[in-house]
């Protein structure tokens, strides 16, 4: 008799991926106006971590810690969760191109951030990053009880229906609001687009811990999300309660990209671009995706931040129109190559 | 020894009947089958024994209410086979049975070795071990219905429900599915309840019939009983000759001189 396991990701995936990971912080830090040597920077780094002795100078410290290391690790945190988000709306809608905004994040966020900027607090580190955040989790709310009361049943198809209809109606406010104050159409601009120019450590510390919770939860439900392949009827059947097991993935899934949405704005294909090249890689199979995920998704943003700021150097590009230009075209691709758009 | 009883069954679809005072009695070990025109209401009778529609009325097991049992609790004593099975692409053979262990497991765990042994003991039972690592997208009719029978048998469920289990199959593949079924319910007294369409064939392994008829069961018994040409005649609005075989009543439809 064969014998086979239950799918897991293999030794030599987690050692590669390791690898990769501390290849493309590195290159992260190294990469910039002043070039760094990758061991000036481990030598810095473990000079205050181990105490060991440095052998970079006083402003290259200042560069690797002030500038460069908290902006690439926000990077990859938030390529993290979008990414993951992703592949947890994909799993749980059964749908190939589900994206973290599906259910009117950016659209509530991009309301919420254009009413700061129009009452001055654009400007503030704190005030931006919490109206966007209320704005996001507001819409996410509306389009789920929209979702769950149009129809009683446990259609998904509902919910996402809902989901384009508040995206719809919060991003037409945003409009109206844009054109009875175009001065202040820039700054909008400028957050739309998608920015990772941080303070500091201050939006990393902000944000990791709900992104982190909100990681660990999806984690935890990587099963659930392979016993949604068979459909919501078949996995009922099967004893799986779909509309709880939905609704925390949702939640989980929203909170967590409302949270990355309110630091850097809106960074688009993320979510759809790094589950589906895994998939083509390691299959369909949650157990590795979403872990995979959320390690790749994370690498993913640091490399498209570095083009971003090196592209026009000195001039930066929003991280959001790099992302798009790399993910519109996948996405027309994964689109053109989905059998019935259901590929999953 | 297990028992599903079910009484006074209505279900009902944006205010219409679609099945109404249904009364049905299943012991573990005994097949009982659901035939009836298109549109009777035979999947969904099936399907709100699964729980997937609402119903009202009583569906009980050893006397207890199931609609108070938890959807994982409720799927430890009903598994479901639908009539087409979703297959996800990319998904082996052993992960898909594997899913059958979702009733047994808290939400958020992950299977334990006993879990994957039972798998494979249904695998290797049902002899599919040849397709462990197969895609299921890519298998062919007879042979999804055979691994969508092992993830329900992998449920471990004393009662499973069959939706048209041979309908998509050619005449080998359905002789294969259904002396498989046969022998499983005498094996693991296992109490199925079957759609079927094919009414020659619902008469060859069933123990009883249950002719449904816009929501109702019209006629129950024996397959001698319930496949007469006047039964079929007035419910099917089909002219037909019953020869009597020792398999069973054979069914020929007649063709208009």
């Amino acid at each position: 008799m064969r014998t086979a396991t239950a799918r897991r990701i293999s030794p030599f995936a987690w050692i590669i991926s390791a690898v990769a990971v501390l290849f493309t912080l590195t290159l992260g830090v190294s990469i910039g106006a002043v070039s760094l040597a990758p061991l000036t920077i481990w030598s810095e780094i473990s000079s205050n971590i181990f105490g060991t002795t440095s052998t970079s100078t006083g402003s290259e410290s200042t560069i690797i810690w002030q500038l460069r290391l908290p902006r690439v690790l926000l990077a990859f945190v938030v390529g993290a969760m979008l990414a993951s988000a992703g592949c947890a709306y994909q799993g749980t809608f059964r749908n190939p191109l589900a994206d973290p905004y599906l259910l009117g994040v950016s659209a509530g966020a991009g309301l919420g951030a254009t009413i700061a900027i129009f009452n001055g607090s654009g400007g503030s580190r704190f005030l931006l990053p919490l109206a966007a955040f209320a704005g996001a989790m507001g819409a996410v709310l509306l389009t789920y009880s929209l979702g769950r009361s149009a129809i009683a049943g446990r259609s998904s198809t509902a919910l996402i229906l809902a989901g384009v209809a508040v995206a719809s109606l919060l991003t037409a406010i945003q409009t109206l609001l844009q054109q009875q104050n175009t001065d202040k159409i820039r700054e909008i601009y400028a957050w739309v687009l998608g920015r990772l120019s941080t303070s500091g450590w201050n939006d990393l510390a902000i944000i990791t811990p709900y992104i982190l919770v909100c990681i660990i939860i999806l984690l935890r439900y990587r099963r659930v999300l392979d016993v949604f392949a068979v459909g919501d009827e078949e996995a009922l059947t099967m004893g799986l309660p779909v509309a709880r097991a939905r609704g925390a993935i949702i939640i989980a899934a929203s909170l967590g990209t409302a949270a990355a949405v309110a630091v850097t704005g809106l960074i688009g294909f993320v979510g759809i671009i790094v589950p589906h090249i895994l998939r083509l890689i390691v299959g369909n199979s949650y157990r590795i995706l979403l872990p995979l995920s959320i390690i790749y998704g994370g690498i993913f943003l640091v490399l498209a931040d570095i083009l971003a700021r090196t592209i026009l150097a000195p001039q930066e590009i929003s991280i959001g129109v790099v992302t798009a230009l790399l993910g519109a075209p996948f996405f027309l691709f994964v689109l053109g190559s989905s059998k019935n758009g259901s590929v999953t | 020894m297990t028992k599903l009883s079910v009484r006074d069954l209505r279900v009902e679809l944006d205010k219409k009947t679609i099945v109404n005072n249904i009364e049905l009695e299943v012991s573990v070990g005994q097949w009982v089958c659901i035939i009836g025109p298109n549109g009777a209401g035979k999947s969904s009778l099936l399907k709100s024994l699964a729980g997937i529609i609402p119903s009202t009325g009583e569906i009980l097991i050893d006397g207890s209410n199931v609609r108070s049992l938890s959807e994982r609790d409720r799927a430890c004593w009903i598994a479901y086979v639908a009539q087409e099975p979703v297959m996800p692409a990319g998904m082996r053979v052993f992960d898909y049975v594997l899913l059958g262990r979702t009733a047994h497991l808290k939400m958020l765990a992950t299977e334990s070795p006993k879990d994957l042994e039972i798998a494979h003991f249904v695998i290797s039972e049902l002899d599919l071990d040849k397709f462990i690592d197969r895609d299921v997208a890519t298998l062919s009719g007879g042979e999804r219905q055979r691994v969508a029978i092992a993830r329900a048998l992998t449920q471990a469920s004393p009662i499973i429900l069959l939706d048209e289990p041979t309908t998509a199959l050619d005449v080998g593949y359905q002789q294969e599915v259904l002396e498989l079924i046969d022998r499983l319910r005498n094996e693991k007294k296992i109490a199925v309840i079957s759609t079927m369409h094919d009414l020659t064939v619902s008469g060859l392994y069933p123990d009883r019939l249950m002719l449904l008829a816009e929501g109702n069961v019209v006629v129950s018994g024996s397959a001698e009983e319930v496949l007469t040409p006047e039964n079929i005649s007035k419910h099917y609005g089909a002219k037909v000759t019953v020869i009597t075989h020792e398999s069973g009543p054979v069914v020929i439809p007649e063709r208009n001189k």
